[in-house]
């Protein structure tokens, strides 16, 4: 997927996080900040560059400001930025590239 | 050399404190010793006066110098204003080196780090550090090593001398000119000033800070006047809405009031729950749940409380009220309602010494039967952390948990399975601050574990319907709907120590190091060009 516009999902209540999106320079260029990176900061990057490669995104600055998620948080709040940013709403490939 | 705990303490922490390693909870019973004893400046003249006008001229007076250890309470709480006007007029005077040895530190005293930063400050001894001292001091700011105490430990290590306190500075609500000090009254009211009693007795000089003086004599007084060399007057030492709140309203969260239940329906299943039993709990939601919880069932069953111990808050004193315990014994006081109970001649104040001291000939925890606590972490071996933040972060106190987890025939600690992400039960804590062996009872809103060592109460609670796991089975789950967390990198250099009540090293706490990834090329994929 490409990334259209810069877009937003999530809160920065505790245990969600939020996730903005915007066209890359030709990468992925992730900036994590986490309440619990020292003891989540690997796994959650792995999570988010998963989902990522996931919806097939492979150019995009996307940040990740996480205030104690769970990973099916922070997957859903990638997977909802990212598809905001590609102005689709209807028809989301459920179980397929949104799992 | 690793401790009776398991955790590694680096021999040249040995060697610079002189300090044995824990060896276990009892390792000192009948141990003897002699007490040390204040240098003691005798007034026999009849002036009738111990005021001086500034803090400055009460420091002069106590011939104050570098190197110094300074004794403070922590009776205001977040409203403290006593700790900071002091340090800034040693600051003023340009006097560094100085050792505060206070019961407690916290979100008040942030304007102590750049003291810390210019060698002002050059050790801190408390029972915990919340907010930025504690990041200052995990990040390496402090020049010596941060001292964790609990309430009773810290009475102990001045006892014996460990710590001797050159000045102590005691904020008293009200004072007479000739040093009376009651913790009833005046604008900055805290109820009681028992953590300040040890100070009063073993400071070579002592001034009491007060914003309401009263006409002699001020009592009964809660500290007397043969005690104290000065008596200050300001304008404030206390932010009276910060040191008692109004009385929390009952949590309506589902997950502390099913902490709660499971807490009550343990409590009353035990031996221990009878006439005339004794207990403890804390200021969390959870706790303050059961206690309302329980004083239900001891109406319905006219089972009658003998004393009750804190930390007070109101739903203690309202067992007062309704004539449901026959004293309160009192170190603390959490809210207005608390502060006004001790009022009631049935409400008792005690020192940090009587409360919870294990170098004297017995404290009030020994007789407890119950006390409910709360933990940052606990781990497979029931060991519990309340300092250190599962992110490595010096962030709380020690307070009465060990004493009181040393002393009760029942210790039950409630936490949520989960902080936020951070599994509260896991395989190691990030600091051991009160051992395992301490510790009975684990409750969390997915189940309760009993220590192994605890038979007898696995007996007792089998048959009533509680959800009870082992502790590892509560790990696992945690760590299945979190993830195990990574183990946090320390820096190198002890900035910290895990103080157990009897002076021995339960646990040291190191620098805290920025966060890195791993494997930082090879995970990201190969940059692709539009």
């Amino acid at each position: 997927m490409e990334i259209e516009k810069a877009a937003v999902a999530g809160t920065l209540e505790s245990s969600d996080c939020m996730v903005t999106v915007e066209d890359g320079d030709g990468n992925i260029d992730l900036v994590l900040e986490s309440t619990v990176i020292h003891q989540y900061g690997n796994q959650i990057r792995h999570v988010v560059l998963d989902t990522l490669e996931s919806l097939g995104v492979q150019n995009v600055k996307i940040k990740v400001v996480d205030k104690g998620a769970l990973d099916c948080t922070i997957r859903a709040r990638v997977e909802a930025a990212v598809y905001r940013s590609a102005g689709q709403s209807e028809q989301l490939p459920w179980g397929g590239a949104i799992r | 050399m690793k401790n009776a705990v398991g955790r590694e303490i680096p021999e040249e922490i040995l060697k610079i404190t002189g300090k044995e390693v824990f060896h276990g909870v009892y390792y000192y019973d009948g141990y003897e010793y002699r007490k040390d004893g204040p240098k003691t400046r005798c007034v026999v003249n009849s002036d009738g006066s111990k005021l001086v006008k500034t803090i400055h001229e009460a420091l002069v007076k106590c011939e104050i110098r570098d190197g110094m250890t300074i004794g403070f309470h922590h009776h205001f709480r977040d409203g403290d204003l006593v700790v900071n006007m002091v340090m800034e007029e040693i600051h003023k005077m340009g006097i560094k080196n100085i050792t505060i040895c206070a019961s407690s530190l916290g979100k008040a005293h942030a304007g102590l780090v750049p003291y810390m930063e210019d060698g002002t400050i050059t050790g801190i001894q408390s029972s915990g550090v919340r907010g930025e001292i504690g990041k200052a001091i995990s990040e390496g700011k402090l020049k010596g090593l941060a001292v964790m105490r609990s309430h009773g430990g810290r009475v102990r290590a001045i006892e014996t001398g460990e710590v001797h306190l050159d000045i102590a500075f005691i904020g008293a609500p009200t004072c007479d000119d000739y040093g009376n000090c009651r913790g009833i009254g005046g604008k900055a009211d805290c109820g009681v000033l028992s953590y300040a009693m040890v100070d009063a007795d073993y400071a070579d000089r002592v001034v009491a800070i007060t914003d309401c003086l009263v006409p002699f004599p001020n009592f009964p007084a809660h500290i007397s006047m043969t005690k104290v060399d000065y008596v200050v007057v300001v304008d404030a030492i206390g932010d009276p809405k910060k040191i008692a709140t109004g009385a929390a309203k009952p949590t309506k969260d589902m997950r502390k009031l099913m902490m709660a239940d499971y807490c009550t329906r343990f409590v009353t299943s035990t031996p221990y729950f009878k006439d005339g039993f004794s207990y403890q709990t804390g200021v969390g939601g959870a706790s303050i749940a059961s206690t309302i919880s329980l004083a239900k069932i001891m109406k319905e069953r006219g089972i009658r409380m003998r004393f009750g111990v804190g930390g007070l808050t109101k739903p203690m004193c309202d067992l007062l009220d309704n004539n449901q315990v026959d004293v309160l014994l009192d170190t603390q006081d959490f809210d207005l309602d608390a502060v006004e109970s001790v009022k009631d001649i049935r409400h008792f104040r005690i020192s940090a010494g009587e409360y919870a001291d294990p170098f004297n000939k017995g404290a009030v925890v020994n007789k407890l039967d119950f006390v409910i606590l709360a933990a940052l972490e606990v781990d497979v071996n029931f060991n519990c952390n309340v300092v250190v933040g599962s992110d490595g972060v010096i962030t709380g106190a020690q307070g009465g948990h060990p004493d009181t987890a040393a002393g009760a025939k029942c210790t039950i600690v409630l936490t949520p399975l989960l902080q936020g992400r951070i599994p509260a039960i896991c395989t190691e804590v990030t600091t051991v601050t009160t051992p395992g062996e301490s510790v009975d009872v684990v409750i969390t809103e997915y189940g309760v574990a009993v220590n192994p060592l605890r038979k007898d109460l696995l007996e007792a609670v089998k048959n009533s319907g509680l959800p009870l796991k082992t502790i590892e089975e509560l790990r696992d789950l945690a760590y299945r709907i979190a993830g195990e967390p990574e183990k946090v990198e320390f820096g190198e250099r002890v900035v910290g120590i895990i103080e157990s009540r009897d002076g021995t090293i339960m646990d040291v706490v190191h620098q805290i190091k920025p966060f890195r990834f791993k494997e930082e090329k090879n995970i990201l994929p190969e940059p692709v060009h539009k």
